[in-house]
């Protein structure tokens, strides 16, 4: 990738970062860094495309550490899940063979797999060893006769969060607006209903939460042509820009997808969350609002005041034995508040709010949520923490996988809220099941057992939870 | 002798490889006060660290000198110094491991040099041993990265005889202990207390079962390993009895060990099935002088018991196996030995040991590779990482989980399968593995001239004798 390619996508204009220093993208310090390269950022965001072929052209490090350890869903194709690699050797790097490996590796996946579309991801060696992917997946296009999409993510380019954007401008250069949506299939019972069409940017169905919502998108005549990447398919990429709204669901990562599809078809986006049942109805009004349909404006009200009737009174037990828990939260940009608006909508007390990867505008949401003096977490070391849900008597430690060992060993209890996670908290519906996460993981009676020392000895003081 | 078979395809489909400084990096986690630094980008270390964390279920110490793209292409000497004193400021360790990465060596870093510069600039981290490994992941894997840092541990940190008076039996009860990465946590405790049933005191090399044994420590956190071979010890290698060496991985490096010591070398492919543990108990016996202890001699009686009890249903079994060299042979020999048949062997990469493998043909390649093998050459029973969960489904067998990543199964990472009693468990656990997955009794058959009277073919939806006959093929 040209270093001027590099820096438009570093500059992103849709992006509140861009108006202050670029915290979210700034250079990681050599020997305190955390978190993924920009390779690990454009598998996070396309390998949820269930029907691709994902190929990773490098050696084994960067496929073989890491394959099937995402926990996106897919209604059908299992190909997204296949670890997929080139394996370059050392004789491949010194006498410059990458390119005819990864030529015929094309053909071997299309041979035994038939995929809709081969995906390949560069790494730091092909990029620095020179490996021209463009040319050899336009040449095995051409040859093979199925879509090979490159996708120039070298994990030195930069963070995970780059890698999301360069993923985003792929789509937009070589897939969306490749083909035409089919007319939406005709609901019998309503068949006069004026069906939009939206897409979901940065949904990855992270253990299935997608399937909480779009049993409402369904209801309300919203086709979801497409979710960005969760349980989606090539064809559906490519009808991309036929939307009337685009949604963006998950942090600012894709934001050059929805800016981009608004400057070069119109559809106007919005930002929101899933979690909560203030968001989600939020979400909600929001398409109804742009789509600008009285009709679907009176639908959707009726929906959101039968869903929250119909949610409250299954919250009820869960919000009496919640209340007054206190809650310390860890986790990136956008859930930084949609995450405090889901606890709080559960009784529960936010005591603070990460802040490491959220803007201006996010902390200004915190604020309205959680008062002017809303304690905010800018560096999360795993010590500070610590100390931080000590101070504040925090009962939960509510963050990122990498955060859970920094909790349970200090025998606080934890929830992972992040993508490695196992549960759906998406949706009406999902506030349930982290109703119920949460109770499960305060109430347990290990907390106890695992806080008092051997009956012979005694723990020091500073071990006490 | 095996044939070895090498990879004929492009494309790695489901790969069994991981990569040298994954390897590397777990041979730093089993010293104390530890922590690996990759020199390369950030996702080099993060790989790595979600690797292990959903393998051991542990919080991973791991670090990255975080390469971008202008020292990626320019030189990252100074991200390397960099990271390196973060490190040592931050954390105080008593060991850092410095590894490269594909990237690194592709861009022909020198670690070695820089880190005498380091040593130059940085007098004030004096105490902090440093360990440089060349480990680029376009060649070897995880046990050739694990063993090129044991390696280097061994050349940087164990004095020569000459040098600091060591002197092999100084410390007559002391034994080195070498441990490839086959063995599991839970085998390093097993070796531990079979060692010491000796009145000997076994030195681990590295030790994963103090760090990574999944233990709830007493401290709330901590940014190094909270366990592990001491670094002190490397300086008391020499004063050893006797070193054994487990796994043919770490010959090279045990071999430099007795090269510099002079302390007798004892070698070890594996410690799976009965012979190979009968040698080790001798070897053990003639080094302390006493008597094997009747406890041990009740567990090879058990071992033996559990090889009777298992041959019914072992004994030509055809187990299908999928791991790197030294775990593949210690498999392969146990199923041997309790006469199945391997009707796959598939590794990640070349190693000297294969050769000895017995079994006809060693595959290199990957998961790909297996499932097809298998199921050409029907397989019973399959064993693997949890990759391979995958592939069971598919062909509907069952699988024993081994070696890395072990991620779907709470525990599996700390099994023990060496000794009589870890032996003997995994024979147990092959044999259940048919019991409940594998039956192919003699279906039943409806005679047309002797009907049962309370046969009622329509009811029970059963095929009536005619058509029973049929499928017999008796027209």
């Amino acid at each position: 990738m040209k270093p001027s390619d590099l820096a438009a996508l570093i500059d992103e204009p849709a992006c509140t970062h861009n108006l202050k220093s670029k915290s979210g993208c700034a250079r990681p310090k050599p020997g305190a860094a955390a978190g993924g390269c920009a390779f690990d950022g454009a598998q996070i965001a396309l390998l949820p495309i269930a029907d691709v072929a994902h190929i990773v052209h490098g050696p084994i490090s960067c496929a073989g550490n890491s394959w099937d350890n995402r926990g996106a869903r897919s209604t059908g194709p299992a190909l997204y899940r296949l670890g997929l690699t080139t394996d370059l050797s050392e004789q491949d790097v010194i006498m410059g063979r990458g390119e005819k490996r990864l030529f015929h590796a094309i053909k071997q996946v299309v041979d035994s797999h038939a995929p809709a579309a081969v995906f390949v991801y560069s790494t730091c060696v092909t990029a620095l060893i020179g490996d021209d992917l463009e040319a050899v997946c336009k040449a095995a296009a051409r040859r093979w006769g199925v879509p090979v999409i490159p996708i120039d993510s070298a994990g030195f380019f930069g963070s995970k969060n780059l890698g999301n954007r360069i993923a985003g401008e792929a789509m937009l250069k070589y897939v969306i607006g490749g083909r035409e949506p089919e007319p939406p299939p005709v609901d019998s019972a309503r068949p006069e209903l004026r069906v939009h069409d939206i897409n979901l940017i940065g949904e990855y169905n992270i253990a299935g939460e997608l399937w909480h919502t779009l049993p409402l998108f369904d209801e309300l005549g919203l086709r979801v042509l497409c979710s960005l990447s969760g349980d989606a398919r090539f064809q559906e990429i490519q009808t991309m820009h036929r939307a009337e709204v685009n949604m963006v669901v998950c942090s600012r990562a894709m934001l050059n997808v929805a800016r981009k599809l608004k400057e070069r078809y119109g559809a106007p986006w919005f930002e929101g969350s899933f979690y909560g049942v203030r968001d989600v109805s939020a979400a909600l009004r929001d398409f109804a609002r742009l789509l600008d349909d009285p009709d679907l404006h009176t639908r959707t009200e009726a929906l959101i005041a039968r869903e929250e009737a119909r949610i409250d009174a299954e919250l009820a037990p869960w919000r009496e034995r919640l209340r007054g828990k206190r809650a310390l939260l860890y986790t990136g940009g956008v859930k930084s508040w949609s995450i405090v608006a889901a606890l709080q909508d559960l009784g529960l007390t936010v005591v603070a709010t990460g802040t490491k990867k959220s803007t201006e505008e996010d902390k200004e949401r915190i604020r309205e949520l959680m008062g002017e003096d809303a304690q905010m977490i800018d560096d999360g070391n795993p010590r500070g923490l610590l100390d931080l849900a000590r101070a504040n008597q925090a009962d939960i430690l509510i963050a990122g996988g990498r955060n859970m060992y920094t909790a349970i060993k200090a025998r606080l209890p934890f929830l992972d809220v992040n993508q490695e996670r196992e549960h759906g908290y998406a949706g009406y519906q999902g506030m349930v099941t982290l109703a119920r996460q949460l109770v499960r993981a305060l109430e347990n009676p290990v907390w106890d057992a695992v806080r008092h020392p051997a009956p012979w000895t005694t723990l020091p003081e500073a071990a006490h939870g | 002798m095996a044939e070895i078979v090498r990879r004929n395809k492009p494309l790695s489909v489901s790969p069994l490889k991981t990569s040298q400084p994954l390897g590397a990096s777990l041979a730093i986690l089993g010293l104390d006060r530890a922590i690996p630094l990759l020199h390369g980008a950030q996702g080099c270390a993060a790989f790595a660290k979600v690797f292990f964390v959903r393998h051991f279920r542990e919080p991973i110490p791991l670090q990255t000198t975080a390469l971008d793209q202008i020292s990626s292409i320019m030189g990252a000497d100074d991200s390397l110094l960099e990271g390196l004193s973060t490190v040592c400021e931050k954390h105080r360790p008593a060991a850092v491991g410095l590894l490269t990465t594909g990237l690194t060596e592709t861009q022909g870093t020198d670690i070695h040099r820089v880190l005498k510069i380091f040593r130059e600039r940085h007098p004030e981290f004096r105490a902090i041993r440093i360990v440089p490994v060349n480990t680029p992941d376009f060649s070897g894997g995880l046990e050739s990265g694990f063993a090129a840092a044991v390696q280097a541990m061994i050349d940087h940190w164990t004095p020569s005889v000459a040098a600091s008076g060591v002197r092999p039996g100084r410390r007559p009860r002391q034994i080195n202990v070498l441990c490839g990465p086959s063995l599991t946590p839970g085998d390093l405790e097993a070796l531990k207390e079979l060692i010491e049933s000796f009145d000997l005191h076994p030195l681990l090399l590295p030790d994963l079962s103090d760090s990574l044994d999944g233990h709830l420590a007493i401290d709330e956190f901590s940014p190094l390993t909270t366990g592990g071979t001491p670094v002190a010890a490397f300086a008391a290698l020499g004063d050893a009895a006797a070193t054994l060496v487990i796994g043919a991985s770490l010959y090279p490096a045990a071999e430099r060990l007795a090269q510099r010591t002079g302390t007798p070398l004892h070698r070890f492919d594996h410690l799976w099935g009965l012979e190979a543990n009968d040698r080790l108990i001798m070897t053990l016996a003639g080094i302390a002088g006493c008597p094997v202890p009747a406890r041990l001699e009740r567990q090879r009686a058990q071992l033996q018991d559990a090889m009777l009890d298992t041959h019914f249903l072992l004994g030509q079994a055809r187990l299908a196996i999928a791991a790197d060299a030294d775990l593949l042979h210690a498999a392969c020999t146990l199923g041997v030995e309790i006469g199945a048949e391997i009707v796959a062997a598939v590794t990640s990469c070349r190693a000297t040991v294969l050769e000895r493998i017995p079994v006809a043909q060693v595959h290199i390649g990957d998961l790909e590779d297996v499932e097809q093998l298998a199921q050409r050459n029907e397989a019973e029973l399959l064993l693997g990482n949890s990759h391979m969960a995958d592939v069971a489904q598919r062909l509907a067998l069952p699988l024993l989980r081994m070696g890395f990543p072990l991620y779907d199964q709470i525990g599996a990472y700390r099994r023990t399968w060496i000794g009589y009693r870890g032996s003997r468990q995994t024979l147990f656990d092959l044999a259940n593995g048919l019991l409940g997955a594998h039956q192919q009794p003699v279906m039943p058959y409806h005679s047309l001239y002797s009907p049962k009277p309370d046969h009622r073919p329509e009811e029970h939806g059963h095929e009536t004798a005619t058509a029973s006959m049929d499928r017999h093929g008796w027209h």
